[in-house]
C-alpha cells in the first residue's frame, strides 16, 4: 500500500509540476468555461427565478466541457518522448500511475471549477453562501466521478488519432447518472433547498457512482495500458 | 543460446505477436545467458522492436511468455531489474534534468533520489545543466540524460532499442563506456540495432530476426565482426 501511495503521489506531483510550468490545460479549460458562462449570460436573464432551476445544469455543462479539455491532455502528454513507456516499465503498479494522474487531474479540475463557480456567481447574481459547503460537497463528488472515468478513457484513447473527439463521445454517456445527480443537487442547493430526505438519494447515487467506477478503473487499467 | 548451462537472464518461450491477422513475431524461443551481450539484428519491420517491447513488459505477447529467473516479466520485482532505453528518450521536456532523474529514482524506489540523480548527471557530463529544462537541451544532451535514466537503477538486464541511432560522438562515448562497465559487472545487455559495426564490437551473442522469425542465434564469431554483411548473406533471405 505504501508503494502504491508513494508512486501515486510521485506521479501526481510530476503532472502538477508540469502543468504549473506550462499552464496548458488550465488556460484552455478556464478560458473555455469563461466563454460559455459569458455566452449563456446573454441568453438568460440573470435575475430570473428560472435561472435557479437551470443553474445546476448550466454549471455542470461548463464543468464537463472544461473537464474534457483537462482530461484529454492527461495521457496525451505522456506520448511526447515515449514517456508512457517509462512509466509502465517502472516497478510500480500501473494502477498507481493511473491513480496519481487521476489525483492531479482532480486537483486541477477543482481549481478550474472553483474559479468558474466564482465567475458564475458574479455573472448570474446567485447567492448560495448558506449552501456553500453542500455545493462544495457535490462538486467534490461529481468531479471525482468525472475525473476517474475521464482519466481512464484518456488512457484508452491515447493512441487514437481522433482522441480529442473520442474522449467526450465515450465519456459523456457513461457520466449521465453522475451528471444527473450533480445537476439536480446543485439546482436544489442554488434555489435554497438544503440537502435532506428529498434529495439525499441523488447524493447516494453520486457516491455510489464514484465508488464503482474508481474500483473498475483501478482493476482494468493494466489491461488498458499494457494489453 | 549455446551457453545453456549458464544462468539464464531472460527466457523467451514460444513468443508470437499478432496485430490483427498480421504476425509480427512467430514462435520465438531465446534463452539469454546472464552476463551476455546480445545483438538483436534484422531489417526494418523484422520484429526487433516488438520483441524488445515484449521483453520489457511494455506489450503482451499473443502467445508464449517471457520470464526472468522464472518470474513473469510484468511482476514489479522483475521490472525493477530491467532498464529500458527505447526509441524515445522517455523524459519530460517541461521538467529539469534533475527533476526527471529524481522522478524515476523515486519510481524505482532508490534510496536518496537526489543524490542518485546528481551522481548520474555527473557520470553523463550533465551536472552543469542539472537545473536546465529538458526542452532547452540539445539532442545529444537529451540522449545522454535518457541513458542516465535507463542505467540509474543499475538493472541486471538492459534492453536497448537502436541505442546508437542519432547519438552525437559524446553520447556514443558515454553509452559505450556505460555498456562496457555494465558488461564488466556481469549485466546482461540486449540491443536491437542496424549499426552492425558498433553492435558486433560489443556483442558476445547474436540473434537474427527475419520477418518475425528467428533465423539465427548463437555466439558472435570473429567472422561476423570482420565481415558485417556475412550474417545476412548466410542466414538472411536476400
Amino acid at each position: 500500500m505504501n508503494t502504491f501511495l508513494r508512486a501515486s503521489a510521485t506521479v501526481a506531483a510530476k503532472d502538477l509540476r508540469s502543468e504549473l510550468r506550462t499552464k496548458e490545460a488550465f488556460n484552455a479549460s478556464f478560458s473555455f468555461s469563461l466563454v460559455i458562462l459569458v455566452l449563456f449570460s446573454f441568453a438568460f436573464d440573470p435575475s430570473s427565478e428560472e435561472l435557479h432551476s437551470i443553474s445546476g445544469g448550466l454549471l455542470w455543462l461548463v464543468f464537463s466541457f472544461a473537464g474534457a479539455l483537462v482530461l484529454n491532455r492527461s495521457f496525451a502528454r505522456e506520448l511526447q518522448n515515449d514517456c508512457l513507456d517509462a512509466l509502465i516499465s517502472a516497478p510500480v503498479p500501473v494502477s498507481a500511475v493511473f491513480f496519481g494522474k487521476t489525483i492531479a487531474n482532480y486537483l486541477l479540475l477543482m481549481i478550474v471549477e472553483i474559479a468558474a463557480l466564482a465567475v458564475f456567481a458574479v455573472l448570474y447574481d446567485t447567492h448560495f453562501a448558506t449552501q456553500l459547503w453542500p455545493v462544495v460537497l457535490v462538486m467534490l463528488l461529481g468531479t471525482w466521478g468525472m475525473t476517474v472515468i475521464g482519466t481512464m478513457f484518456s488512457a484508452l484513447t491515447v493512441n487514437l488519432r481522433m482522441r480529442e473527439m473520442m474522449l467526450p463521445t465515450l465519456v459523456y454517456p457513461l457520466l449521465i447518472p453522475a451528471l444527473m445527480a450533480a445537476m439536480t443537487l446543485t439546482s436544489d442547493l442554488m434555489s435554497g433547498t438544503p440537502l435532506g430526505p428529498s434529495n439525499m438519494i441523488w447524493l447516494r447515487v453520486l457516491a455510489g457512482f464514484d465508488f464503482i467506477y474508481t474500483i473498475l478503473a483501478v482493476v482494468f487499467i493494466d489491461i488498458v495500458l499494457v494489453g | 543460446m549455446s551457453a545453456a548451462a549458464l544462468e539464464v537472464a531472460l527466457d523467451v518461450v514460444g513468443v508470437s505477436k499478432y496485430y490483427g491477422d498480421f504476425p509480427a513475431l512467430r514462435d520465438i524461443h531465446l534463452r539469454i545467458a546472464a552476463g551476455s551481450t546480445l545483438a538483436l539484428l534484422g531489417r526494418n519491420g523484422a520484429g526487433k522492436t516488438t520483441l524488445l517491447r515484449i521483453m520489457a513488459g511494455l506489450s503482451k505477447a499473443s502467445e508464449g511468455s517471457v520470464s526472468m529467473g522464472g518470474a513473469d516479466i510484468r511482476q514489479e520485482a522483475t521490472r525493477r531489474r530491467i532498464g529500458v532505453l527505447g526509441h524515445g528518450i522517455s523524459l519530460y521536456d517541461e521538467l529539469s534534468a534533475t527533476e526527471n532523474l529524481v522522478l524515476f529514482a523515486k519510481l524505482y524506489g532508490l534510496a536518496n533520489p537526489d543524490k542518485q540523480a546528481l551522481t548520474w548527471l555527473e557520470r553523463t557530463g550533465l551536472d552543469r545543466v542539472r537545473d536546465g529544462l529538458v526542452r532547452e537541451f540539445s539532442r545529444g544532451m537529451r540522449q545522454r540524460l535518457a541513458v542516465a535514466r535507463a542505467f540509474m537503477h543499475e538493472p541486471d538486464v538492459l534492453l536497448l532499442d537502436e541505442p546508437f541511432t542519432a547519438l552525437d560522438d559524446r553520447a556514443i562515448a558515454v553509452l559505450q563506456s556505460l555498456l562496457a562497465d555494465a558488461h564488466a559487472r556481469g549485466r546482461t545487455i540486449i540491443m536491437s540495432t542496424h549499426q552492425l559495426k558498433e553492435a558486433l564490437e560489443l556483442a558476445t551473442h547474436v540473434a537474427l530476426i527475419q520477418r518475425g522469425q528467428l533465423a539465427f542465434t548463437g555466439e558472435r564469431t570473429q567472422q561476423m565482426a570482420d565481415d558485417t554483411g556475412w550474417l545476412y548473406r548466410t542466414y538472411g533471405d536476400n
